[in-house]
């Protein structure tokens, strides 16, 4: 623009006035980010230890070139709003960005799980899942549009995250996991999110993650409830510390066939988000050797207390039987007398057929 | 002794999906002191409503229910011989698996 060129109408004065001013906003949002990054640079030229190996990550960082703290200015400027944390900033962002989170399911605890860890620069986040998505899904699995129905949920799940976040890489296990492929899978990961939907998948990501030797943030919803906790962390218990013994069949609802209210898992799913980034970025308690209990009718959220690790836990107890050959072969199925899939189960009856699909 | 009661995950269905249980228990004649086991029996006859199996199994919960006393895993306080007081708060929760 000339700044000499006057524009000749009033509205056009306005007008060149407001873009003037955003503009100058920001400028001064990019001064402020780059002198708080100079006071952090220069309080802090070691950058400290990474989470994890970053099997998944790339080493080069697609953009512009690395500066000294390791983030490039396009990082930088896209997670200004981090850095500018205290607890948080370029450290916190810096681990963030070289950590692998596994999501396990693209349901509706996986859609906010996946959206916010792609939207806060995780490095690389995997995605497992091996179910289409379905128009009633889509209540409560905000990361699918109705464009991808009868399609992959997972592509659908990689693809909302890559247009959010073109630096983070994204992972498309379009299989279900098993124990025959768990091992391979969950290897590649430093972090695992267990967002499946069923009890067998419970046990056996938990034995995964003991058996690789990996942080496991749990979540589950149901009606109108939510829990919450992070096993095998810090020393803490793993799932079957708490549950050794399986609940009977009946006890084993399904949002499929018992209903839940869209935003409950939303809720739960944006905390298991959350927790994951604690791991990461290695801030603050991660909720281990505890649970949040979410109540939605009561509007109640309580955080109680729960057991350590058990001595006498068969996964990761002080005579653990599970080892890395005999979970292949584990019937997990049968263990929990429960399937892992709901592919094939009766139709709900609640309506006529021709309305339900 | 008063006590307050919650059930959650789906075990309030087994008492009338009544979650919140303000009660008054009395303890064994000659005894001043109720312990968890015997207030699960307690429950057992007054609280719960209809299928009894989906609460207890033997004289424990059945899996899979967590208990909370006062906010705490009753593992860590001593499982059936938890002692309680006076205004404690006892949670059940079924756990949970769906997503
Ligand atoms: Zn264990």
């Amino acid at each position: 623009m000339d700044s000499t060129n006057i524009p000749d109408t009033f509205d056009g004065i306005i007008s060149e006035i407001e873009e003037l001013k955003a503009q100058k906003q920001v400028l001064e949002d990019r001064i402020r980010l780059l002198q708080a990054q100079m006071e952090e640079t220069t309080s802090n030229l070691t950058e400290g230890d990474f989470v994890g190996n970053g099997s998944c990550c790339p080493l080069v960082r697609p953009g512009n070139a690395v500066v000294d703290n390791g983030l490039t200015p396009e990082m930088i400027y896209r997670y200004s709003r981090h850095l500018l944390l205290p607890d948080f900033g370029v450290e916190g962002q810096l681990k963030l960005s070289e950590s692998s989170i596994l999501v396990v399911g693209a349901g509706g605890l996986g859609s906010p799980v996946a959206l916010y860890l792609a939207a806060c620069g995780a490095g690389c986040i995997g995605i497992v899942d091996n179910d289409i998505v379905e128009i009633n899904n889509l209540h409560r699995q905000i990361i699918h549009k109705e464009t991808f129905v009868g399609q992959s949920k997972v592509k659908s799940a990689a693809d909302a995250c890559r247009l959010i976040n073109s630096l983070v890489k994204l992972v498309e296990h379009n299989e279900a996991l098993s124990p025959t492929n768990a091992l391979g899978i969950v290897s590649k990961y430093d972090i695992v999110v267990d967002a499946t939907d069923n009890l067998p998948s419970r046990y056996m990501i938990s034995d995964c993650c003991v058996l690789l030797d990996k942080p496991l943030v749990s979540g589950a919803a149901l009606g109108l409830e939510g829990q919450l906790t992070v096993y095998h962390h810090n020393g803490g218990p793993c799932y079957r510390c708490l549950f050794p013994t399986p609940p009977p069949t009946a006890a084993c609802q399904r949002c499929s066939d018992s209903g839940v209210l869209g935003v409950v898992p939303g809720v739960i799913g944006c905390l298991q988000a959350l927790e994951a980034i604690k791991i990461a970025s290695a801030i603050g308690e991660p909720l281990s050797e505890r649970m949040l209990i979410f109540d939605a009718m009561s509007s109640r959220i309580r955080t109680v207390k729960i057991r350590g690790k058990s001595a006498q836990c068969i996964a990761c107890g002080e005579n653990a039987m599970i080892t890395k050959q005999s979970f292949q072969c584990f019937d997990y199925e049968k263990f929990t007398q429960s399937p892992m899939s709901d592919k094939g189960r009766p139709k709900l009856g609640l309506i006529p057929e021709s309305a339900e699909n | 002794m008063h006590l307050t009661l919650e059930f959650g995950g789906g075990l309030e269905l087994l008492c009338k999906s009544v979650k919140i249980h303000e009660v008054d228990v009395d303890t064994k004649s000659g005894e001043d002191k109720l312990t968890m086991k015997d207030l699960l029996s307690w429950i057992q006859a007054n609280v719960i409503k209809e299928r009894p199996e989906m609460f207890m199994k033997g004289d424990s919960v059945r899996p899979g229910v967590l208990v909370l006393v006062n906010d705490c895993d009753w593992e860590l306080s001593g499982n059936l011989d938890t002692t309680l007081e006076e205004k404690d708060v006892v949670v059940f929760i079924s756990t949970l698996h769906g997503g």
